[in-house]
């Protein structure tokens, strides 16, 4: 007789895990450090630190619009400097990798004069762009890549985009979202990339297309892309809503 | 005259932005370690009671936000120390023998100090850990915008690069810091010359700043 094997080991789901604890901890804020600093004790209310913290990401925001200079481009580098192997990240283990739903599409709305979804044979019909950039993490590292794909300014043009919207907000088939400023999903090197490293997306890379944003954080370079939004109305993201700074530009 | 006693220790402007630079010093050296743990340089993690934020996100926010108050802090400073004369009087090291002899007294216990003078090592070390949080500041700078700033990141050898000495400055302030507090311990008055208006101990012939 032969022990039935669990579906799930305990060390399949210990990232998983590790990300419900940290996000009960947001919900509580985020500042418990800060408050055990103050206090020497552990309170799960501490709104006050929260409101002055979420005050000053919005200022970071404002100072880093301002700063953000929208000829400016991010260093390209030689196809020698590609970082091998290139690391895998996402919210989730690489074992939970999405394969890309049949009958894929990808769909746009709010303030657009065209609303027909797109398939990625009428993508593919679109202007490419090719760039070697590096990819920083809000973590701290970074890391080399190579990406080939349309141009998002070319992209919003051709579906009619209302360019004085504020935000643009890309939803994802694994779940995950996020959003940009106008002035950056409009920069010449944020990319609907469709190609890694001259081959097609694959599922771990975000296939079939994903956000290529080289002037802000990587966790703005949304992968395995459902949905384009165009609105006034602050979308927030995946991140962004548990705290990260929403504008996060490099 | 600029006579010893008549003076303060410390002056008002140098005691405010003390106190106000050293909490937003210590806030981002915390969410510093917060952020650095997210993804370790060196093989080691700071536990997350040491640390300021709670998760990556919340020392990014503590580290976002004091960043203003160590950039503003710092500026007030900078300016008032080149203006009033301070860096010139009580910060800017002697020739280097008389730190050596200095340093030479220090290691054996029998350097003396006086409120309101700064002997050699001191000099060194304050001189030090303002250059160091300084290129902290603009190093942090340079890889919180690497493609608006690119320049100040290519001064530093590179994103990378500007990181490393980013959390290398962060290792010499701590270690200043780890000097500065067992020294105040061992001279309490020095704490109390911080917090209020305490005179110099200086002679009345000695100028301010008493140089030697």
């Amino acid at each position: 007789m032969t022990r039935k094997r669990a579906a799930v080991r305990a060390s399949d789901i210990a990232p998983e895990l590790a990300q419900l604890s940290r996000r009960r901890i947001l919900k509580g804020g985020l500042s418990l450090g800060a408050l055990t600093l103050l206090t020497g004790c552990d309170l799960s209310t501490h709104s006050g630190v929260d409101a002055a913290l979420l005050t000053m990401l919005e200022f970071d925001d404002r100072v880093q619009a301002a700063l953000f200079n929208p000829n400016r481009l991010a260093e390209t580098y030689p196809a020698s400097a590609i970082t091998k192997p290139f690391r895998f990240n996402a919210y989730y283990p690489e074992w939970q990798v999405r394969i890309v739903p049949a009958q894929w599409h990808l769909d746009v709305s709010g303030l657009v004069s065209d609303k027909t979804p797109w398939t990625l044979e009428n993508l593919l019909a679109l202007p490419r762009e090719t760039q070697i950039t590096r990819h920083i993490c809000i973590e701290g590292w970074s890391q080399i890549g190579q990406w080939s794909g349309v141009p998002l300014h070319v992209f919003l043009r051709r579906i009619g985009a209302d360019l004085r919207a504020r935000y643009v907000a890309f939803k994802c088939f694994d779940g995950y979202s996020t959003s940009l400023d106008m002035a950056s999903a409009l920069h010449p090197q944020t990319i609907l990339a469709i190609d890694f490293e001259d081959a097609p997306l694959t599922p771990e890379w975000g296939a079939p297309v994903r956000l290529r944003i080289p002037t802000k954080l990587g966790f703005k370079s949304a992968k395995n892309l459902q949905a384009i939004e165009v609105t006034n109305i602050y979308p927030g993201g995946f991140w962004e809503d548990q705290g990260y700074n929403w504008f996060s530009g490099s | 005259m600029d006579r010893g006693r008549n003076y303060l220790a410390h002056s008002l402007p140098v005691r405010i932005m003390h106190w106000i630079g050293a909490i937003a010093v210590i806030c981002m050296i915390l969410s510093g370690w917060q952020i650095y743990s997210a993804s370790p340089l060196l093989p080691f993690t700071f536990p997350r009671w040491m640390t300021l934020g709670g998760w990556l996100g919340g020392g990014i926010a503590w580290h976002l936000s004091a960043m203003w108050v160590l950039f503003a802090d710092g500026l007030a400073y900078l300016a008032y120390g080149i203006l009033s004369g301070h860096f010139r009087r009580d910060i800017l090291p002697p020739r280097p023998n008389i730190i050596l002899r200095d340093l030479d007294d220090a290691l054996q216990f029998r350097l003396g100090h006086r409120l309101g003078s700064y002997n050699g090592v001191q000099r060194l070390l304050y001189m030090g850990v303002i250059i160091a949080i300084c290129l902290a500041v603009v190093t942090g700078l340079s890889i919180w915008k690497p493609v608006q700033l690119g320049w100040l990141t290519g001064l530093f050898g590179g994103y990378p690069m500007a990181r490393i000495i980013h959390l290398t400055m962060m290792a010499l302030i701590v270690g200043f810091l780890i000097i500065h507090l067992a020294l105040v311990i061992l001279f309490p008055r020095t704490l109390v010359s911080m917090l209020a208006p305490v005179r110099s101990e200086l002679d009345n012939d000695a100028p301010r700043g008493g140089v030697r």
